[in-house]
């Protein structure tokens, strides 16, 4: 499903060339559970963004589906970020003047789904999330745990095949964090492919596949 | 995305930073108020103008001694001789011209009036009966200038609404002897009230016979022929007519002026209507200004909001659809702004119309539809920066708000 050939990623800083990604060979099956652990600086979130298409490789060839993806546009990899990727973030990244429910709803107002299925999926995800009662409210009016419910819930809107989650846990504490993750898991029911940055060890051993990076470079499996 | 939801979306985040909003809608609002209300002044102005030329007559023709062009040197002036004066006869004459239908020779003075222990200057009016319909005077009481021989000094007068008021009170004028300088003269007439006509009050005016008046004066010239054509379309006859009578009665020396109501009209229309041009477009520079206001303001709110940007990015949004729900902001902003600003302007015109009943104010189509194309032009032209730099954001430094 995801397949990454010899992918680097350089950023000029000043007149210095920076390399955050060196070589990255890489293969990720549809519906597999991947974690991604390493030092700060290691690349993990150049990573992640390349694979979510928010940002693109300086060389190397990234195949999502069997096509190559660096070759498309930015309206057609807008287009499969829409389709086939969901984001969650470490500051979960809710817009603040939205309520709970219409930040579930953005990303298919985006894609202009119609507005009668939109209400049908918002409501199915703020039952599943269990948010009923939370619905209404703005970010700011809800607990660390429930904004990251609610970005769960909007990541999932579209049934995305593959969801990124970047230290996804970095902002709750041990407890809240275990039962985001447990939500994270239970998408690997409906064979979504799930991509993990974390820094705790032990909600890392969780994934089937663990990829250490040092140094913008993979170390071992 | 849809088009409705963009609409809700874009009025979704104005409503977020209402200060912001109510600040443009404000700035947008003023500028198209100001275009209403000027143009409205400008054009209230026109008319007034305008209707105060037409209530002087129809199909006016008037002929000045003198020649007002400096065109041409006649060989009377190089020997040093002063103009030949217009004469009763001169006026007689122009009735012999198809075109004309009435003449009224003016000649005008002042003197003293006096009716009993009462007394007061006056501006005193020697002309014809014609006048009378020629400038369209209406009499409260008794009767005009008698008509007949244009050379008849007879002693009667009609006096001016005010004059009547002042030398008579509420008491009978028709009938009784007032004085003009060393004569008296028989009231048989009170002009209806009419008050201000391009600047001649006619209610504190005694008109007199013509004859009697140059006796009153000691003169013989005319200071104006009214010559009333006999349909608009005989107007330019008329005044050439005119033209040539009064050269071949002077011997084929061009030393008058004739002027038609509608070329003065005209004029003033011109002056007048590039006044209202003028002052509209003042305002509309003022809107301009608006526009760079909104410009400033839309930029803020791009740098405001990076990382909503950048997640509307991550969620899938194509940085054409960020630029429309920018677009769809400004376009919202100064169609709010520009209703507003119309219906401030037409208040306030309505406020002025009331407050001065004479002055006919009212912001003329043109400007209300140069208002709405300018406010809705300049808010959106400048916004088209601010959303293009919204949908150039690199998706990744904007989430991290960088
Ligand atoms: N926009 C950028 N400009 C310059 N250098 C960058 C940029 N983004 C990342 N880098 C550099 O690339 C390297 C990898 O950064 P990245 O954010 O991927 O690390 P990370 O593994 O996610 O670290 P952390 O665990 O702290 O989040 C770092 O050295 C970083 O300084
Ligand atoms: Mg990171």
């Amino acid at each position: 499903m995801i397949d990454l050939q010899k992918i680097c990623r350089s950023f000029m800083v000043g007149d210095q060339r920076v390399s955050a990604l060196q070589d990255i060979d890489l293969h990720i099956a549809a519906g597999d559970y991947v974690s991604i652990m390493g030092p700060s600086g290691s690349g993990k979130s150049t990573l992640l963004n390349l694979i979510g298409l928010l940002d693109r490789p300086s060389s190397g060839i990234y195949k999502l589906d069997g096509g190559d993806v660096t070759a498309l546009d930015d309206a057609q990899q807008a287009r499969v970020r829409s389709e086939k990727i969901g984001f969650v973030f470490q500051s979960f990244h809710l817009v603040p003047r939205l309520t709970a429910a219409m930040n579930i709803e953005l990303p298919m107002i985006l894609a202009g789904v119609p507005p009668a299925e939109r209400k049908q999926r918002v409501a199915d995800l703020v039952a599943n999330y269990g948010l009923e009662d939370r619905a209404d409210h703005r970010p700011d009016q809800l607990s660390g745990g429930q904004r990251q419910r609610v970005a769960i819930a909007r990541a999932t809107s579209m049934h995305p095949a593959v969801l990124l989650a970047d230290e996804p846990t970095g902002n709750l504490d041990q407890t809240t964090g275990k039962e985001v993750i447990d939500l994270l898991e239970v998408l690997l029911e409906q064979k979504v492919t799930l991509i993990m940055v974390t820094h705790d060890p032990a909600l890392g051993a969780r994934a089937q596949r663990q990829l250490h990076m040092v140094d913008g470079r993979m170390t071992d499996e | 995305m849809r088009f409705i939801d963009v609409m809700h979306f874009a009025s979704g985040s104005l409503r977020g930073s209402r200060s912001r909003t109510l600040l443009m809608i404000l700035a947008m609002s003023i500028g198209v108020a100001a275009v209403v209300v000027l143009t409205g002044l400008g054009e209230g102005a026109r008319r007034y103008v305008v209707n105060q030329f037409s209530s002087l007559g129809t199909n006016l023709v008037i002929v000045l001694p003198g020649r007002t062009e400096t065109a041409g040197v006649g060989p009377g002036m190089l020997l040093g001789q002063i103009p030949r004066e217009l004469s009763l006869d001169d006026a007689q004459e122009l009735l012999r011209s198809r075109a004309i239908a009435r003449i009224a020779p003016l000649t005008i003075g002042s003197s003293q009036l006096s009716q009993g222990a009462l007394n007061r200057e006056v501006v005193v009016l020697g002309s014809t009966a014609e006048l009378l319909p020629v400038r369209h005077m209406k009499m409260a009481q008794g009767q005009f200038l008698p008509a007949g021989d244009i050379h008849d000094s007879a002693s009667v007068c009609v006096l001016g609404s005010k004059i009547k008021t002042e030398l008579f009170g509420k008491n009978q004028a028709v009938g009784e002897w007032v004085r003009l300088g060393e004569r008296r003269f028989r009231v048989i007439g009170v002009m209806a009230s009419q008050g201000e006509s391009m600047g001649f009050n006619t209610d504190e005016i005694v008109t007199i016979p013509v004859a009697s008046a140059h006796m009153l004066f000691n003169t013989s010239g005319l200071f104006r022929i009214l010559i009333e054509a006999k349909s608009r379309d005989t107007i330019e006859a008329a005044k050439r007519d005119a033209e040539a009578i009064i050269v071949r009665r002077h011997h084929g020396e061009q030393d008058v002026t004739v002027i038609t109501q509608d070329a003065v009209l005209a004029t003033f229309d011109r002056i007048l209507s590039a006044l209202t041009f003028a002052v509209g477009g003042i305002a509309a520079i003022s809107l301009s200004v608006a526009g760079i206001l909104i410009m400033n303001v839309m930029l803020i709110a791009v740098s405001q909001r990076v990382k909503e940007i950048g997640l509307l990015k991550a969620l899938g949004a194509p940085a054409l659809q960020i630029r429309a729900l920018f677009f769809a902001e400004a376009v919202l902003l100064s169609t709010i702004g520009c209703i507003v600003g119309l219906v401030i302007g037409e208040a306030g015109v309505l406020l002025i119309a009331k407050l001065y009943p004479s002055l006919p104010v009212v912001a003329p189509w043109w400007a209300v539809l140069a208002a709405i194309g300018t406010s809705l032009g300049t808010g959106i032209s400048f916004s088209v920066w601010p959303a293009r730099r919204a949908a150039r954001l690199d998706p990744v430094t904007a989430l991290a708000g960088r």
